[in-house]
């Protein structure tokens, strides 16, 4: 299940523009690693690299190697599809697809995978809500429109909705960033249930989220706008957030500067 | 010591500047208002004069028992009996036809623009879509004319009117789709990919399904138009006072094409009829577009 993922020597462009400069880093199986950082520094962008979203945007390029247990996903033979259903990811903004229902967002992914058992679907829909924690809030509208659910409650739609595929790993890109502070804490729960069974990497604006969901934490920084981000030091959360080895990161989470 | 009484405090020091209004500002608030309830008139006068005609004229006509029921097949010019169902089957099925071909054409040409149109081939499609739209369409009708009827030998028929109402078609239907499909958010699509779903199904199971009651609403803006075009039916196919089904071959009449021939007509039936046709054709491209706009209702991308 849960994979491992390593990044060497990754310098990522958008056209000419070279966004995120030479990262290095290891993604241990069933475990939350959070990015954290001033925006623009390329943290979503190093994000979408790795389930290959980043491609989608006209000129965007990739450098270096992103290994999935030891498995270029930049292979030339690797079909981004397939990556991407290994790789799950969830938005800034709750997402649900406004034509389908709360019960059709949830198994999206696998109908259009061409998975037409009726009970299966069902199966996989209540289990893939269970793990979301939203079963019991929406078990009697499963009928109903996707967007008609409170923003919290639609964000972990699209989390039951990305775990329905059963991917190894789940990207998460600023998940709580439009949501109310209750909200934000069933998340954070949440991530911590799932990290028994998926390797997660969480993008936050929030420290004190990263200090209570991950287990490592990555500080990334740029040294002006219109250069390249880069990632100054990952490690255990708890040394990041002590005693870190980078001056810029000590600054940084004591709120000096970002 | 005087005690203010609570009426002196009420009452403010000076009255307020922003309450007298100078005369030459009255004045031009005034005028204003003048010129654009003037202009509003203007612009909506001969529309109703135009509706209360068609309606006072034509409301005898589309009455009458046989009116929606029966042709005009061996009516003499001078009777008012008859009807112009065979001129009502003429415009539907040649709306249709051009439907059927404009839709899919419409359809796949603003997929590939939004979706996967890069480079100079997108950008030549585009530019022609906008030459196209530009076409009038008696231009369409001399071209179809010219390319199926003087070139290939085909003869005069309903068909050769459909194509020519697939040139009005298309630029609009195309438009109009590609606008809808540029108001999905592309988070959309990026969701769908991010769950393994290839692009060609994304676009056909995700995109296509949020447009959806936009796109339906442009094409049934896009028939409503066509359904008035007098030019391709005087051009490309013969008129028939009988009920002709067969689109492919023979004359056969539609709305336009049978007030045109009518108006040849010197008897007093032959306005009578012209205003009936006129207020069933009204009738005809309202609830086309009435329907449109019920749908548009319910069509709202979220954003
Ligand atoms: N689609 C794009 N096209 C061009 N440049 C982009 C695009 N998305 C992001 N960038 C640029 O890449 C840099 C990193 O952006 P991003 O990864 O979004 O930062 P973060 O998520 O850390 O705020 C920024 O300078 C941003 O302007
Ligand atoms: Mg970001």
């Amino acid at each position: 299940m849960a994979k491992r993922i390593d990044l060497k020597d990754v310098d990522i462009y958008y056209g000419a523009f070279h966004a995120v400069q030479n990262v290095n880093l290891t993604v241990t199986p069933r475990s939350v690693t959070a990015f954290i950082g001033p925006s623009g520094c390329g943290k979503s962008t190093v994000l979408r690299t790795l389930n290959r979203m980043h491609e989608e945007i006209a000129g965007a390029r990739v450098d270096g190697e992103i290994l999935l247990d030891g498995e270029n996903i930049y292979d030339r033979n690797t079909d981004a599809v397939a990556v991407r259903r290994t790789i799950g990811m969830v938005f800034q903004m709750p997402n649900p697809f406004p034509t389908m229902s709360v019960r059709d967002n949830v198994v999206a992914g696998l109908k259009l995978q061409g998975v037409r058992d009726r009970k299966k679907l069902d199966e996989v829909c209540e289990a893939s809500l269970r793990a979301a924690n939203l079963w019991k809030e929406v078990k009697d509208r499963l009928d109903k429109p996707g967007g008609g659910l409170s923003g919290g409650q639609q964000q972990r739609l699209c989390i039951a909705r990305a775990i329905a595929v059963e991917p190894d790993v789940l990207l998460m890109d600023e998940p709580c960033s439009a949501l109310d502070p209750i909200s934000t804490l069933a998340i954070e729960d949440l991530i911590a249930d799932l990290k028994t069974e998926y390797t997660i990497v969480i993008v936050t604006h929030n420290m004190q989220q990263a200090a209570r969901v991950s287990d490592q934490t990555g500080f990334f920084n740029l040294e002006a706008t219109g250069k390249p981000g880069h990632l100054v030091e990952i490690d255990d959360t708890e040394k990041i957030f002590s005693n870190p080895t980078q001056q810029a990161t000590e600054d940084y989470i004591s709120g000096r500067f970002g | 010591m005087a005690t203010a009484t609570d009426s002196d405090l009420d009452r403010p020091a000076a009255e307020p500047s922003t309450r007298t209004i100078s005369a030459s500002r009255r004045f031009k608030d005034r005028a204003s208002t003048v010129l654009v309830t003037l202009a509003f008139l203007i612009a909506v006068v001969p529309l109703i004069w135009v509706l209360v005609t068609v309606v006072a004229r034509g409301a005898p006509a589309i009455v009458s028992a046989t009116w929606w029921g029966n042709s005009l097949s061996g009516i003499l010019p001078e009777s008012f009996g008859g009807g112009v169902y065979h001129a009502i089957y003429g415009t539907l099925i040649q709306a249709l036809i051009a439907t059927l071909i404009a839709v899919p054409i419409g359809i796949g040409a603003a997929i590939y623009l939004v979706e996967y149109g890069r480079g100079p081939l997108a950008r030549t499609t585009s530019f022609m879509v906008d030459i196209l739209a530009g076409v009038p369409s008696i231009v369409a009708a001399l071209f179809i004319f010219a390319a199926f009827i003087s070139i290939l030998g085909a003869p005069q028929s309903a068909f050769m009117v459909s194509l020519a109402l697939v040139l009005l078609m298309l630029p609009v239907v195309i438009r109009n789709t590609e606008e809808m499909l540029r108001l999905v958010p592309d988070r959309l699509r990026e969701s769908a990919y991010a769950l393994g779903i290839p692009k060609w199904k994304t676009i056909l199971r995700i995109v296509l399904p949020t447009a959806f009651s936009g796109t339906v609403t442009g094409v049934m803006l896009a028939i409503a138009r066509i359904m008035g075009e007098t030019a391709p039916v005087l051009v490309l196919v013969g008129y028939s006072r009988a009920i002709n089904y067969d689109p492919f071959g023979g004359n056969m009449a539609s709305l336009p094409l049978l007030m045109y021939s009518e108006l040849a007509n010197p008897e007093a039936a032959g306005s009578y009829r012209i205003w009936g046709a006129a207020l069933t054709l009204i009738i005809i491209i309202m609830i086309f577009q009435v329907g449109a706009s019920l749908l548009s209702r319910y069509s709202a991308i979220p954003k």
